[in-house]
């Protein structure tokens, strides 16, 4: 076994997931498929290897710090599940 | 002929000679979208008052004389692409009333280029699928079979051309989800090089993998397109600062001296006979129009399944994260405070695959498990690019089939991951290297399913893909047949 169903529980919460007991049982299963398949890799000689990130050579891309037209409050607002003047509104945080 | 089953440059001759306006081409695709969409279902939403909007200001600057790269020309945009006013949902129920406030690069410069947007084409949520099966909007068929999908994660994209509902779309391609769904359907479909596509407002999956690209029915559409998209944005710290040939003038280079390398790694057990036999008959046109085939070795190509299912979900539970109900898009109702708001709206707003891929990348990514999982995933994937560097100097191309087998059948392989992520396999290389693929329409199995081959180049040497994609079709002569529907 990669992964238990104690672990699954774990990463969901971090993931900030819910899964039902069933949901549960065929994640654990199947998580343990794919992890067991990405055992493969331990095969390959990455001795001194550096990581690769990205595919094409990037450097920084900075410009001058100008002001440009931004989104408005209203256009920003206008996705927003529930909103209050100028705010996105959300659950009580504080209790 | 009808209008819409002609390609964007003989319609730019109708165009052209006057013979044909805007208005009549989409009033033709729209014909056909109301007489095929109800069986194959591309589009998740239409924009069809729109785009006669568009079609009647394209016709003016018909009239006045000012005709640009795509004046007039319907194109239908994968719904992972943010366009302003017009809701974007990513196959999600967690978009599904998202309207962005601005539009994507590539959507701005389509419109600046004169295209006439059709609707925004059905896809597997967040693009995390081989099939267009995970969708929350239902199930895109193949319209070359309707009991098959068409392939993912841009199966919309691809099928709309295919059926002829658009003249040309765009899709994303971060594992082979254009020239996968462009195989199986039997279009052309280009991944460009890592940076040549500006991805300001194309929604995330995997950032260092995703990228943009068209869907056309041939070489010559795919370059007129690649001329349109391709180029540096300042919005886009990733786009590549470099001038972009004009890619038509590639078409009819022939390939005199090309030598085509032909990785033995990738005919492998498990490809289907027919596959495989296409492929030889590939080979063999190759050759017979002047260039050589050599054989050549990709060592690493057994571990890119496993170095792409740590990367990509790695990288989407990070940019996943901005889901939460919070923004944009949906929220769930009843919940008691933040973190429990957050839990509901995720669990109800992602479908399986989704939640699936997330649980794969945090877990990769937490404590104690980065070493062994990302950084082992990141130092293949230098020895993968690395091969492609090797190869380069014994070849100037690469060819490999697109997918190791034809489309296969609706819910044949929902219930085993496993089963479906190995249908990436020959095409999920090049994003991990970052360089170019087309797929190409190679042929029909006996049964009249499609069956691709693609081309492979080195970084920005899409012009190369356009080269040989233009002298194989003309080969292979396959925009003869249609699908039947």
């Amino acid at each position: 076994m990669k992964i238990t169903k104690e672990e699954v529980e774990y990463v969901a919460h971090l993931a900030r997931l819910d899964f039902s007991e069933e949901e549960k049982v065929k994640f654990t299963s199947q998580l343990n498929d794919i992890l067991m398949y990405m055992d493969k890799l331990n095969e390959a000689d990455t001795a001194g290897i550096e990581p690769m990130s990205h595919a094409i050579a990037l450097q920084n891309a900075f410009r001058e710090d100008t002001v440009k037209d931004s989104l408005s409050h209203e256009l920003s607002l206008s996705n927003a599940p529930e909103a209050r003047g100028p705010f996105f509104r959300v659950p009580k945080v504080i209790e | 002929m009808e209008l819409h089953q002609l390609t964007i440059h003989e319609l730019q001759k109708l165009i052209r000679s006057k013979e044909v306006n805007s208005s009549e081409i989409v009033k033709s695709v729209f014909k056909r979208i109301d007489a095929v969409e109800g069986s194959v279902h591309a589009y998740i939403t239409l924009m069809k008052e729109h785009a006669f909007e568009e079609a009647a200001k394209a016709d003016r600057c018909i009239r006045e004389g000012n005709i640009r790269a795509l004046t007039g020309i319907p194109v239908a945009l994968k719904d992972i692409v943010c366009t302003k006013g017009f809701l974007t949902t990513c196959g999600s129920r967690i978009l599904h009333n998202f309207i962005p406030p601005y539009d994507a690069t590539v959507v701005d410069k389509l419109k600046e280029a004169g295209a006439v947007f059709t609707g925004k084409t059905n896809m597997d949520e967040f693009a995390m699928g081989s099939s267009t099966e995970t969708s929350y909007f239902g199930i895109t068929k193949n319209p070359w079979a309707l009991d098959r999908i068409p392939g993912g994660s841009s199966g919309g994209s691809a099928a709309a051309v295919a059926a002829d509902e658009c003249i040309a779309s765009i899709g994303s391609d971060t594992g082979g989800s254009i020239r996968q769904p462009a195989a199986l359907c039997g279009v052309v479909g280009m991944k460009p090089t890592y940076g040549r596509v500006s991805r300001y407002g194309l929604i995330a999956f995997a950032s260092s993998l995703d990228q943009i690209g068209p869907f056309t029915k041939d070489v010559e559409d795919c370059a007129i397109m690649m001329n349109v998209i391709a180029g540096h944005d300042p919005r886009e710290s990733t786009s590549v600062p470099l001038d972009v040939p004009d890619y038509t003038a590639f078409l009819s280079r022939g390939i005199d001296s090309f030598k085509v390398g032909i990785p033995k790694e990738y005919f492998i057990e498990g490809i289907d006979p027919e596959i495989t036999e296409a492929m030889r008959g590939a080979m063999k046109a190759i050759e017979g129009l002047g260039a050589t085939c050599v054989e050549i070795s990709l060592p690493h190509t057994e571990y890119c399944l496993a170095v792409y299912y740590i990367i990509a979900p790695a990288e989407a539970s990070s940019n996943l994260a901005r889901y939460d109900g919070v923004k944009y898009g949906f929220r769930a109702d009843d919940c008691k405070g933040l973190l429990d708001m957050y839990k509901k709206t995720r669990s109800a707003g992602f479908g399986a695959e989704v939640k699936r891929r997330i649980m794969i990348g945090t877990y990769a990514l937490s404590s104690g498990y980065y070493d062994a999982y990302y950084k082992k995933a990141s130092q293949v994937r230098a020895l993968i690019k690395r091969d492609f560097e090797e190869a380069w100097k014994h070849c100037d191309v690469i060819l490999t089939p697109t997918t190791p087998t034809p489309a296969f059948k609706i819910g044949e392989k929902m219930d085993d991951p496993l089963q479906m992520y190995l249908s990436d396999i020959f095409t999920i290389s090049t994003n991990l290297a970052g360089i170019p693929g087309i797929s190409v329409p190679c042929g029909f199995t006996r049964q009249g399913l499609p069956i691709g081959a693609q081309f492979l180049a080195g970084h920005f040497e899409e012009g190369k893909l356009i080269q040989i994609g233009a002298a194989f079709e003309k080969h292979a002569n396959a925009k003869q047949r249609r699908p039947n529907l």
